[in-house]
C-alpha cells in the first residue's frame, strides 16, 4: 500500500495538475498560517496586560488620601486628609495577620546636579521595604536599609538611566549629587523592569525627606503588602477592614467616596487577565473558525477534484484499478498536501509573528512577544491534516464507487 | 473464450424500464475478430460493456476463460479486466497529463510490475503500434489515429485474453479508419480474440465474423471473408 510506486505515481499526480495542488495547499497553508497570526496577537495581548502588572507585586496595596466630601461626627465636608508615621505603626500593629510589609512613599520632583551635569528627577522617599512592592532590582552597591531611616542618612538609589545620563559612564557608587540643594552620597544603582520613566527615579529615606521638609511627619502615600498565603479572598477581605480602620481613625464617614483611594493591584490584575482571557478565547474562537472554514475549503476542493477526475478515475477503473487503489490515491494526495502545506503555513506564520515582534507594536498595538506554542501550533496542524483526510475520504469513497462505465460516458 | 447464455439488461427511466438486451445467446472462439454490428440502441454497446464487466447483466450467465463472471465485487471485477481484458473507447480514453509510454504502463502498474520492466514493455507496445518516437508526447499532442494507436498499445500491453474495442474508429476519418483497423487485424493475426463494435459496414467486413443485433436480439451471426485493411492504406 505504502509501496515506493504508489507514492510516485501520486507525486506524478501532483506535479502534472499543478493548479490542484497549488489551490489546495494555498486553502490549508492560509488556515494554518491565519490560525498562527492571530493566536499569537491574543497571546501578544495577554502578555501586553501581564506586563503592566509585572511592574509592581501582585500582593500590594496602594493607599492614597483624598478630600472628603460629606460631613462626619462634626467635621465639615472638604477636609484634606493627612497620612503620619504613626499610621504606619497602627496599620502594622492592627493587621499583623494579614500583613507583609509596609512602607510610605513621597514622592518630590528634583533638580539633581552632579558635576556640569544636571537634570530633573522623581525622587521617591521610601522605607526598605518598597524594594519589595515596586519590585526594584539592585544592580551595584545596596538599597535603602533601617538604619538609613533611623539616622536620617543623605543616602540615595539612583535609576540606571539616572546614572547613565549623569555619570556618563563614571563610577557613580560614593560619588556626591546635589538634589534641589541637599547633597546625597550615591549608595546604590537599580534597575526596573516598569519601563524607562522608572529608571529615572531616585530613592531616599522617608525620614530623611521629612527633616528636609521642616521636620515634619507627613507621608503621601501608604503602600502595603498581604501575605500571599491569605490569597484572593483574604486579600479582598483585608481591604475591606483596611478601609474601615483608616477611615474609623481619620474620621470619615463609610459612605464617602473620596476620603481615602485604596487600590488593590490583586483585584486589578485578576480583573485585566479575566479580560485578557476572554479577548484570547474570542481570538482563539475566529482562529478555529479559520482552522474549520479551512477544512470545509479542502473538503470543497477535494469534491471538485474527483468530479474533475471523474474521467480519469474510470478509465483507471477500466484498467484494473481496484476501489482500495483508487480510493488510497486520493487520499494518499490530500494528506501529502494537507501536511506539506500545513508546516510551511506553519513556518510563515511563526515567522511573521517573530518578525512584527516589536516596540511599534508594543506601543501603539499592545501587543507584546507576539507567540505561539509549538505544541499547539503542531497540534492543530495534525488535526487540520487529519481533517482534510476525512474531508477528502467522502469524495474518495465515491471516486472509488464510481461505474466506470458512467464515468466513461462522460463526455 | 467466450460464452454467453440467455443474457437479459434493462435500464430504469424513471418509471419505465427500458429492455435492452432480450436474452443474448453467443460465443466467441479463442483468436476469432467479431464485430457487433447494430444501429444506435440496439444494445451493441451495453453488450460490449457487459462483456467488459463494466457493467452487470439482470439475467443470464457469462464465461471469460471458463471463469464464471457473477456477483463480482469491485475489487475483482477491477483485477478481472485487468487480468482478462483489453479496452479500446472510441473517445481514446488516455489521461491527458500523462505521456503516451506512462499511458501505456498504467495497466501494468495496475498489475504491480516493477518501474523498469513496464517502461520497457510499454515502450515495446509502443514500437509495435509505430509511435515510439512519441513516448514521451502528451495525448493531446497526438493526432486522433495517433491516439488510438496508444490505446491500443496500451490495452495490449497488459496482454488480455480479449480485446474489447467499442467504435474504435468511430472519431476518425476513413484514411485513419483503415490504418487503425489494419492494425487490429495484425493482432488478430498473432492469435489474439478481439471484439469490435461497430456501425459502419466496411469496418465489420475487416473482421472475420459479424454478429448483427437489432433491438436486443441477435438477428444475425455470420461468418465473413475478411478484407484486409492494408489493402487500402498506403
Amino acid at each position: 500500500m505504502f509501496s515506493r510506486d504508489t507514492w510516485k505515481e501520486i507525486f506524478e499526480t501532483i506535479r502534472k495538475n499543478k493548479l490542484r495542488t497549488f489551490l489546495t495547499g494555498f486553502t490549508v497553508a492560509l488556515g494554518i498560517f491565519i490560525y498562527v497570526v492571530l493566536f499569537g496577537m491574543g497571546n501578544g495581548l495577554k502578555n501586553t496586560f501581564a506586563k503592566f502588572f509585572n511592574d509592581d507585586a501582585q500582593n500590594v496595596f496602594f493607599v492614597f488620601p483624598g478630600r472628603t466630601t460629606v460631613p462626619f461626627k462634626g467635621y465639615k465636608a472638604n477636609r484634606r486628609i493627612e497620612f503620619e508615621n504613626d499610621d504606619l505603626v497602627d496599620i502594622a500593629e492592627n493587621f499583623p495577620m494579614f500583613l507583609e510589609y509596609i512602607t510610605p512613599r513621597i514622592s518630590r520632583g528634583a533638580s539633581v546636579t552632579y558635576k556640569e551635569e544636571s537634570d530633573n528627577y522623581t525622587t521617591r522617599a521610601v522605607a526598605p521595604a518598597h524594594l519589595f512592592a515596586e519590585k526594584t532590582i539592585i544592580m551595584k552597591g545596596r538599597y535603602l536599609n533601617e538604619t538609613d531611616i533611623i539616622q536620617k542618612t543623605k543616602y540615595a538609589v539612583i535609576g540606571r538611566l539616572v546614572e547613565q545620563d549623569l555619570f556618563k559612564g563614571e563610577e557613580s557608587i560614593g560619588k556626591f549629587i546635589d538634589v534641589s540643594g541637599s547633597v546625597f552620597k550615591v549608595i546604590g544603582v537599580f534597575q526596573d523592569d516598569g519601563g524607562d520613566n522608572e529608571e529615572r527615579n531616585i530613592y531616599i529615606p522617608y525620614t530623611t525627606r521629612q527633616l528636609i521638609e521642616k521636620n515634619n511627619d507627613k507621608i503621601d502615600q501608604i503602600i502595603l503588602a498581604f501575605k500571599p498565603e491569605i490569597g484572593y479572598a483574604g486579600a479582598m477581605a483585608f481591604e475591606g477592614k483596611l478601609d474601615k480602620f483608616i477611615r474609623n481613625k481619620k474620621i470619615i464617614s463609610p459612605s464617602d467616596p473620596n476620603g481615602i483611594f485604596i487600590r488593590n493591584v490583586a483585584d486589578q490584575f485578576k480583573q485585566n487577565q479575566q479580560f485578557a482571557g476572554v479577548l484570547q478565547t474570542i481570538i482563539s474562537i475566529i482562529a478555529f473558525a479559520v482552522i474549520i472554514s479551512g477544512m470545509i475549503g479542502i473538503g470543497n476542493i477535494m469534491v471538485f477534484m474527483v468530479k474533475e477526475r471523474t474521467k480519469e478515475i474510470g478509465i483507471r477503473k477500466a484498467l484494473g484499478a481496484t476501489p482500495r487503489r483508487v480510493t488510497n490515491g486520493v487520499i494518499f494526495e490530500a494528506i501529502f498536501i494537507t501536511t506539506i502545506s500545513g508546516f510551511v503555513g506553519l513556518l510563515i506564520g511563526i515567522f511573521v509573528l517573530r518578525s512584527i515582534g516589536g516596540k511599534t507594536l508594543e506601543d501603539d498595538y499592545f501587543i507584546t512577544n507576539p507567540e505561539i506554542n509549538i505544541t499547539n501550533a503542531i497540534f492543530v496542524t495534525i488535526l487540520l491534516i487529519v481533517f482534510g483526510a476525512a474531508a477528502g475520504y467522502l469524495p474518495a469513497r465515491r471516486a472509488a464507487k464510481i461505474k466506470p462505465i458512467v464515468a466513461l460516458r462522460d463526455e | 473464450m467466450i460464452e454467453i447464455k440467455d443474457l437479459h439488461k434493462s435500464y430504469k427511466m424513471g418509471s419505465n424500464s427500458l429492455h435492452v438486451l432480450k436474452g443474448i445467446n453467443f460465443s466467441v472462439e479463442d483468436g476469432e475478430l467479431v464485430a457487433i454490428m447494430g444501429s444506435s440502441g440496439s444494445g451493441k454497446s451495453t453488450l460490449l460493456n457487459i462483456l467488459g464487466m463494466l457493467d452487470e447483466a439482470d439475467e443470464g450467465e457469462y464465461t471469460l476463460d471458463n471463469v464464471p463472471i457473477k456477483n463480482l465485487s469491485e475489487t475483482k471485477a477491477a483485477q478481472y479486466r485487468n487480468k482478462f481484458l483489453g479496452f479500446v473507447f472510441q473517445s481514446f480514453n488516455l489521461i491527458n497529463y500523462k505521456s503516451a509510454m506512462e499511458n501505456v504502463a498504467l495497466p501494468l502498474y495496475y498489475q504491480r510490475v516493477a518501474r523498469k520492466e513496464r517502461t520497457e514493455k510499454a515502450l515495446q507496445y509502443l514500437e509495435r503500434v509505430g509511435l515510439r518516437e512519441w513516448a514521451t508526447h502528451l495525448p493531446s499532442e497526438l493526432s486522433g489515429g495517433q491516439k488510438q494507436r496508444v490505446a491500443i498499445a496500451r490495452a495490449m500491453a497488459a496482454e488480455p485474453k480479449v480485446l474489447l474495442a467499442d467504435e474504435p474508429t468511430g472519431a476518425l476519418d476513413s484514411t485513419t479508419s483503415y490504418e487503425v483497423m489494419d492494425l487490429i487485424q495484425k493482432i488478430n493475426d498473432e492469435g489474439n480474440t478481439i471484439l469490435v463494435v461497430t456501425h459502419e459496414e466496411d469496418i465489420a467486413h475487416m473482421c472475420k465474423r459479424i454478429v448483427h443485433l437489432k433491438d436486443g436480439v441477435i438477428v444475425e451471426d455470420k461468418k465473413v471473408k475478411q478484407v484486409r485493411a492494408a489493402e487500402y492504406v498506403q
